[in-house]
Parts: structure tokens; C-alpha cells; sequence
């Protein structure tokens, strides 16, 4: 009778962890999935889409998360596929720079010539 | 003087946003991965269509020479109108064509191929459309030029026509 206690409370453990671990990996997956562009219909989420492309990029993620991949590692194999545009938030690189620094130097430009007009 | 100059000013910066919007609108709004780029030959496990039995894709894709990996489906309209240049393509000794049936019923898939006929060496099945997602493929037709190093040398979206077959026959030469 005390075996069986025993062996009851291990069950519910172990079930609460699975059920723990798997919500964790759908949150991942869902973050992952809103943060990738779809192919075929342009401007969607791959999450929002319902298209062919979508729903196997939706099983690749959730391979590959089951397979313990991280999510950066999930992000450089689609940008490897499809190229940076996949990603809805690009990184700072060569063809990007132009992106992450003009809003950074019309703020400085903008910050100069407030300068000057008011003088202070 | 110092008006003239603030007036010049903002003449450039209008010209120079109107030349950036006039250009972007002229630009396609469908993005398409770049195509040209050497990439490594994905390694996977697929399900062969006739055999219905798992092959590695380094028995697959063992001999030394072109593979030609063709994306095609029974339901796609354009796959029907690049058969006639893949049956072509097929009969060169230096190229073999693997074939991805892409989401397909395999009943139609093979009434498709006893119709037009089989220019591939071996087909594969990817039901899910994983398997062409390994290859970087995000619809049907798509066409992938392998060279004898295992590189994907060439991507073809969309339906082969006479000029991509060419171009292949120059590459695989």
C-alpha cells in the first residue's frame, strides 16, 4: 500500500513536470513562430498563417525544440534557408547598419540643430 | 543668404525622400531568397516513393556527379507544363533528377507520372513539406542544381522553361 503511495506521488510529478515542460516549449514555439515571417502570404506571421509554407515551418520549429535546439540556433537555420528577411526583428549587420543607425544619427542631427536654434 | 541656404536645404531633403519612396514603390513587394548562394546539401532521412522504405540522403546523392532535386506535385498546374523539359533534361548521362513529391496523394502522384512519364532516378515523399523546407523551398515548382561536391548550387522557383533548362545543361556540362 505504501509502494503504491509512493509510486502515485512519482506519476503526478513526473506529470505535472511533463505538462510544465511542454507549456514552456509551446510558449517558446509561439514566441518563434510570431517572429517569423511567412513566405507566401507577405506580412503574415507564420503563427497567423495558414498557408502550406506555414504549417511546415510550424512543424520544422517544433522538431527542432523537441530536438532541444535554442531558439537563436531555431533563427539562424531559417536565415540560413531564407535569408535574413524571415526574421521579423533583424539583427545589426552589413546590410542592416543602415536600418539600426539613421534613426540614431537623425536623432544626434535633430539634437544639433536644436542646439544651435536655441542656444544653450 | 542664410534663407536661400535653409530653402536649398529642404530641397534636397524632399528630392532625397522622394527619389527613396519613388524608387521603393517601383521595387517588387514579394520577397524572394536569394538564389545564387552555394549552400550545403541538407542530410536527411525520406520516405522513397516506390519502396515506401527510409533512404539516407547520402545514398541517395552517393555518385559523383549533378543531381538535379526537382520540388513537383500532381495537383500543381505549372509542374505539368516543366515535365516535357524535365523528361528532356533526364536523358543527359551527366545529371540525375531526384524528385520531392511535395504534400501529394500518392495515388495521383503515380497516375501523374504514368501520364506524363518519370524523368526521376528516384522520387521522395515529403508529406508535411519539411523535407523541401530543408532544401530552403517555400512552394511548388522549385528546381536545385547539386554539384558533385554536395552544394546546392542553383535554386529555379517556379516552373522550368526552356531558357532555366539551358542554363542547367550550361552548368552541369
Amino acid at each position: 500500500m505504501k509502494f503504491l503511495k509512493i509510486f502515485m506521488i512519482i506519476l503526478l510529478v513526473n506529470s505535472f513536470s511533463q505538462l510544465k515542460s511542454d507549456e514552456k516549449n509551446n510558449e517558446l514555439k509561439n514566441k518563434i513562430l510570431k517572429n517569423v515571417r511567412c513566405l507566401i502570404c507577405q506580412g503574415q506571421s507564420v503563427y497567423d498563417s495558414e498557408s502550406d509554407f506555414a504549417s511546415s515551418i510550424k512543424l520544422i520549429v517544433d522538431r527542432k525544440i523537441n530536438d532541444g535546439l535554442k531558439e537563436e540556433l531555431i533563427y539562424e537555420f531559417l536565415k540560413e534557408k531564407y535569408g535574413d528577411w524571415i526574421i521579423y526583428d533583424p539583427k545589426l549587420n552589413k546590410n542592416t547598419y543602415i536600418l539600426w543607425l539613421l534613426p540614431l544619427l537623425l536623432f544626434l542631427l535633430g539634437g544639433v540643430i536644436m542646439k544651435k536654434k536655441l542656444k544653450f | 543668404m542664410k534663407n536661400k541656404l535653409s530653402i536649398s536645404i529642404i530641397i534636397i531633403f524632399l528630392s532625397f525622400c522622394f527619389i527613396i519612396f519613388y524608387k521603393g514603390l517601383n521595387n517588387s513587394k514579394t520577397y524572394t531568397p536569394q538564389i545564387n548562394d552555394k549552400k550545403d546539401m541538407p542530410i536527411f532521412k525520406a520516405k522513397d516513393f516506390n519502396s515506401n522504405t527510409y533512404v539516407d540522403s547520402e545514398k541517395i546523392f552517393e555518385e559523383d556527379i549533378f543531381y538535379i532535386v526537382n520540388i513537383w506535385a500532381s495537383w500543381c498546374v505549372p509542374c505539368r507544363t516543366e515535365h516535357p523539359i524535365l523528361m528532356e533534361l533526364s536523358k543527359s548521362q551527366s545529371v540525375k533528377l531526384i524528385g520531392l513529391n511535395y504534400r501529394d496523394n500518392q495515388i495521383n502522384a503515380k497516375n501523374f507520372i504514368n501520364k506524363f512519364g518519370n524523368p526521376y532516378s528516384q522520387i521522395l515523399i515529403d508529406k508535411d513539406g519539411t523535407l523541401g523546407i530543408e532544401f530552403g523551398a517555400y512552394g511548388v515548382p522549385e528546381t536545385f542544381v547539386i554539384d558533385k561536391n554536395k552544394k546546392i548550387i542553383r535554386k529555379f522557383v517556379g516552373p522550368i522553361n526552356q531558357e532555366i533548362a539551358d542554363k542547367i545543361k550550361l552548368i552541369i556540362k
